[in-house]
């Protein structure tokens, strides 16, 4: 075949590029940079509204109806200002959050916190397998069934995918949680009320209300999620010079959680609150108790979102858990090896989805105490995670010219304390009282 | 017997009089004197400025307890030197490259053994502790009995890498000369292991071995290393050092690395580097790199279709050619127009007198090169092609694809 002929037959004509197709261009270029970098900050804010944040968020709609709804702006900055120091971290040092911890402050703190997170994240995972098993019910599946088959589909999905897939699937995931925006739509809602309340605080000091507010930002900002994002960034192998788009990641990620949150307890309000159905314990109560009041088709997109958070959970949670452990104590992790490499990796990776399941199917297991004891956790652990985080993205020798500016140090310190000091009084109430008084 | 770093931190000290002198709390070598010996020993006490034992003013040394052959009075006061390298601070908790597993491992302890020499004792490191017991030791170090936590150790699975196979990472290139980090053991892995282990640093550390690495190794691992990660060193690099760095590459790499940078970082280092090879990369440049030109490298043997094999032969035993331009060669006619591909193999087998016409591979096959890659995939698979030539529109070939070209657009595609 005579290629020279052929071409000079069908000889391709390149026209210049006109300023419109530049512009276009220019754009594309801008996009296909975002995406390269987008994925961690979305997939960790989104994670964050699991099996126990949406109980929470029902039962703050069922009991005070709009009225917390102003406290979802602050969140999103709390959400936003400690996230974004992470996903920094990560740009910068090209370190998870574990291997600095580790290298900056020894064996034995890398230890105590890494020890402390695997029995927080197994109480977790046990509260995301729960939430598989009760939203199902509502679709009619025996647990004793639904439970080792979303086990055995997290199982393989994390170990047969690689990581592109998985982060496509979990994208996907992200986009599932919209269900909540349409069940929020069909439950008829009044938007002029929902709005107000969202813009302006309405503080009030009924000790049942604070707890409520205590109970929203406790299991919005999870510990493990600051670990899970700095990881996701230094995988994607993201580096300073994206840092801009990282950080509108972050952006992205925390705003839509909180939209989401905004969805759930204006549902709930508009419905359950105001029909007086406010002795909601859990998210799968809800969406059972939402199906005469606004239509089979809310009822039943509430409880698929349930089930779509829990099973991104259950997915992300014990792999997490799992990596970050052997990072920080020095032994093999991740995928890429086999079982023989890292052996303690996929032990921990076993016990978690393993153990999280199991409890879920024990008769009689005690899941009220395990949920108090993850939030407990939470409680205990974030303080000294968000602290190490703060010492860490102040070191010039670590950060050079990225470490924090005096202002964001002054937001951070205050977003920090009052995270603590919120949680501090969600482990107390936690501990010391059985459960959250109902309103008068 | 062997004593571990968390057996001698913290260790109480005596002057060769019984008189308590202080607690171990940070030791040194000094590479530049001897690899592995323990140089100096910090020693603290209370709020008293620290003192400094060394090496030839040990008399004995066992877990928990150090016993000095000169008085405290010998000892000078502690001044910080940076070409010590600190046990505790530098070593403990870094990561290493393990040059023998190929692999970065995190030391978790440090073994060290002792020598007797003129009456005192040297300790000399000879393993970084990366397994089970380290961890162990350290997490009890200062609660349990050192015998008990022997006996504990001694049941788990040790994992351990020998002090010559250690490599350490110190991103701070000044630090690095004054402890006589050389990466040469480095230079030995494979471009492809050694990029491998790259990945696992952190981006100062990358930044620090590419520096010092030589310019051929460096291009060679820059050539297989993630491309995000590429261009991330690459900007950071001094522009000449970039420039010698993008001179060893193969065209088509260097192109492909140089794509990936903005504009002018590009054009800065294609002014740096030398005419010829900057002109190869600049034409390579303008091609779409999902088609046959971007694919290519300009880089190629060729020969007149007329020369015998035995004349080919001597041609490129005098030639500097790259072994994977070898593989098969490209045939001209008089026009100097592509006339078809000898594959090195068949030359072997051919007679000397053999004209390289007699041998060519049939069908002829070449593409042009805006050709989309699908093109050149789909003629890779149906002729189970090594190598594909890319013709001008003269029908002079211009560079070839070769299939480890083909194997890497796959993989990442």
């Amino acid at each position: 075949m005579d290629w020279n002929a052929i071409t000079a037959k069908f000889d391709r004509v390149r026209a210049g590029d006109t300023d419109l197709q530049k512009k276009i261009r220019g754009l594309r270029r801008r996009l296909t940079l975002l995406l390269a970098v987008v994925g961690p900050g979305l997939i960790t804010s989104n994670v964050d509204n699991d099996a126990g944040g949406i109980s929470v968020y029902t039962q703050a709609g069922a009991q005070y109806g709009y009225t917390l709804l102003w406290s979802l702006i602050p969140m999103t900055i709390a959400l936003y200002v400690t996230e974004e120091m992470c996903a920094r971290m990560g740009v910068v040092t090209g370190k998870g959050l574990s291997d600095l911890i580790r290298e900056e402050f020894g064996f034995r703190s890398t230890f105590f916190v890494m020890i402390t997170g695997f029995f927080v994240d197994l109480a977790n995972v046990v509260a995301e397998f729960a939430g598989v098993a009760a939203s199902m019910q509502i679709f009619g599946v025996n647990k004793y069934v639904a439970v080792p088959i979303a086990a055995i589909v997290v199982w393989v999905l994390v170990i047969r995918g690689t990581y592109r897939q998985v982060e496509v699937i979990f994208l996907f995931a992200c986009v599932l949680y919209l269900s909540y925006v349409f069940s929020a739509f069909l439950a008829k809602p009044d938007w002029l009320i929902a709005a107000k309340h969202t813009v302006v605080p309405n503080l009030s000091l009924n000790s049942g209300y604070l707890l409520m507010l205590t109970g929203l930002v406790g299991t919005t900002i999870a510990p493990w999620q600051f670990f899970y994002l700095q990881a996701g960034f230094v995988e994607k192998k993201v580096g300073p010079r994206q840092y801009r788009q990282a950080r509108a990641d972050v952006l992205i990620g925390s705003i839509s959680c909180m939209v989401i949150v905004f969805f759930i307890i204006v549902c709930t309000a508009a419905t359950l609150y105001e029909k007086g159905h406010r002795d909601i314990t859990d998210a799968a109560q809800a969406a059972a108790a939402l199906i005469p009041l606004a239509g089979k088709g809310a009822g039943i997109l509430f409880a698929f979102g349930l089930l779509n958070a829990s099973l991104f959970a259950a997915s992300i949670l014990p792999l997490s858990t799992a990596h970050v452990i052997c990072e920080g104590l020095g032994f093999e992790a991740g995928l890429d090896h086999k079982f023989k490499e890292a052996p303690i990796f996929y032990w921990l990776y076993t016990i978690l989805i393993v153990a999280g399941a199991g409890v879920v199917l024990l008769p009689n297991a005690p899941l009220w105490k395990i949920l108090i004891f993850s939030q407990v956790g939470n409680g205990i652990w974030l303080p000294v995670v968000v602290i190490f985080i703060l010492l860490l993205v102040n070191r010039r020798d670590l950060m050079g010219d990225y470490v924090n500016t005096v202002t964001f140090n002054i937001v951070a310190w205050v977003t920090a304390i009052a995270m603590i000091a919120l949680t501090l009084v969600l482990t107390y109430t936690a501990l010391f009282q059985q459960s959250v008084p109902p309103p008068p | 017997m062997d004593l571990y770093a968390t057996e001698l931190m913290g260790a109480k000290t005596y002057d060769v009089a019984g008189n308590y002198v202080g607690r171990v709390r940070e030791f040194f070598i000094e590479p530049a004197e001897a690899p592995n010996r323990v140089s100096h020993y910090l020693l603290s006490r209370g709020h008293f400025q620290p003192l400094v034992a060394k090496h030839n003013q040990i008399a004995s040394v066992a877990a928990g307890k150090m016993e000095l052959s000169v008085s405290e009075r010998a000892l000078e006061l502690y001044e910080p030197n940076e070409s010590w390298l600190a046990v505790q601070k530098d070593l403990l908790d870094q990561q290493i490259i393990d040059t023998r597993g190929r692999k970065v491992v995190r030391v978790n302890d440090v073994d060290l053994t002792p020598f007797r020499t003129n009456g005192n004792v040297e300790l000399r490191l000879s393993q970084v502790d990366v397994g089970l017991p380290g961890a162990v030791r350290r997490l009890l170090q200062g609660v349990v009995p050192y015998a008990v936590v022997r006996k504990l150790q001694s049941k788990l699975p040790q994992s351990a890498i020998r002090w010559e196979f250690v490599n350490l990472v110190e991103p701070d290139p000044m630090r690095r000369v004054k402890l006589r980090i050389t990466h040469e053991k480095l230079e030995d892995l494979h471009p492809a292991d050694l990029a491998e282990i790259m990945e696992d640093l952190s981006a100062a550390e990358r930044q620090g071995i590419i520096a010092s690495l030589d310019e051929e190794t460096a291009a060679a691992v820059l050539a297989e290393l993630d491309e995000r990660l590429t261009t991330q060193i690459v900007e950071k690099l001094d522009p000449e050092k970039a420039a010698d760095i993008l001179e060893e590459m193969a065209p088509d790499a260097a192109a492909d690395l140089l794509a990936d940078l903005s504009k002018e970082t590009s054009d800065e280092l294609l002014d740096e580097m030398p005419g010829q090879e900057a002109d190869e990369v600049r034409e390579l440049l303008e091609f779409d790199p999902a088609t046959a030109g971007g694919m290519m490298n300009p880089q190629f043997a060729y020969v007149g279709e007329d020369s015998t094999r035995e004349e080919v032969l001597e041609w490129m035993r005098g030639e500097e050619l790259n072994y994977d331009q070898l593989d098969t060669i490209v045939l001209l006619d008089r026009l100097a127009q592509f006339s078809g591909t000898v594959p090195v193999a068949r030359l072997l087998l051919a007679a000397g007198d053999q004209r390289m016409a007699e041998l060519k591979m049939e069908p002829l096959l070449s593409l042009p090169p805006d050709a989309d890659e699908k093109e050149v995939f789909e003629l890779f698979d149906k002729y189970n092609l090594r190598m594909l030539t890319v013709v001008d529109k003269e029908h002079q070939p211009m560079g070839a694809i070769t299939v480890d070209d083909v194997v890497s657009r796959l993989v990442k595609g």
